[in-house]
């Protein structure tokens, strides 16, 4: 009882909550906008766990490229993708809600019943920063797969551009 | 401390909002906002094992790919969405049946 008093525990409480909730409202929201900037919250509260996990390069790494581009790009494809008549409040209703609202239920009974099965370590691996490790092996052990990842980047690139153009040739 | 169960419950329960999220939106921009959800369940738990179980970067390094594959995804499917938004006028996925028949 009183390790639930650590400010720790309070953190990772507060920000799992701040993940999980605003992940139920993208679900279930009827604005997609709300699920935008639900998705947005989620995000950066996955960063704050991910810090809070001691991956500190990987948390601002997330916080660069979700909060920073992927939530903008699709604030934009909303953006772009509105009809002119409507206001904002774009169509966003589900279809089979409660289908969906039952899968998600047995799948989530599935896989906790499969989890609490397992005899999980819980000792916690101390942890130092993480950022020049983690150069190192991307610049040793994985640099094939990063030197993919880099032309695939490219190739993103010019395919968006050339994909979303405006003029397609018949 | 915080067990590896309190993170697999997180992330469980992100898997299982991105999942509904698919499966009963009808607006393509939102069905990518359910696979972004279960990316982000992935790459917690990729981080999570790596300092419960290994101690080692590995697992940070696999979610790094996964934050880049996803930008690249949402790069490539909102390009796709808005070219369907000029060809068609909606969005709407399950309207959009061309391929059909």
């Amino acid at each position: 009882m009183t390790e639930i008093l650590k400010p720790s525990v309070w953190i990772f409480i507060i920000f799992a909550l701040l993940a999980v909730i605003p992940a139920f409202v993208v679900a279930f929201s009827k604005n997609i906008v709300h699920s935008v900037i639900s998705l947005f919250l989620s995000l950066v509260s996955v960063a704050v766990l991910y810090g809070y996990l001691g991956a500190d390069f990987v948390a601002v790494v997330q916080i660069l490229i979700y909060v920073g581009g992927v939530v903008v790009l699709y604030l934009f494809g909303i953006m772009m993708t509105r009809e002119i008549k409507l206001d904002v409040n774009i169509s966003n209703a589900p279809i089979g809600l409660g289908w969906g609202i039952l899968f998600g239920a047995v799948f989530f009974g599935l896989v906790w019943a499969a989890i609490s099965k397992v005899n999980w370590p819980t000792a916690r691996i101390s942890g130092t920063p993480t950022t020049s490790p983690i150069g190192n092996a991307f610049l040793s052990k994985y640099l094939l797969p990063f030197e993919i990842v880099t032309v695939l980047l490219t190739v993103v690139l010019i395919g968006a551009v050339i994909i979303a153009r405006k003029e397609i040739k018949k | 401390m915080i067990g590896i169960k309190a993170f697999l419950l997180v992330s469980t329960l992100l898997l299982t909002a991105g999942l509904i999220t698919v499966m009963t939106r009808k607006n393509a921009i939102g069905i990518l906002m359910g696979v972004e959800l279960i990316l982000n369940s992935a790459g917690l738990n990729f981080i999570m094992f790596s300092r419960y179980v290994h101690g080692n970067v590995s697992g940070m390094i696999f979610t790094i790919f996964i934050i880049a594959l996803a930008a690249a995804e949402v790069a490539i499917a909102l390009a796709i969405v808005l070219a369907i938004y000029n060809m068609v006028g909606h969005i709407q996925a399950d309207k959009l049946t061309n391929l059909k028949e």
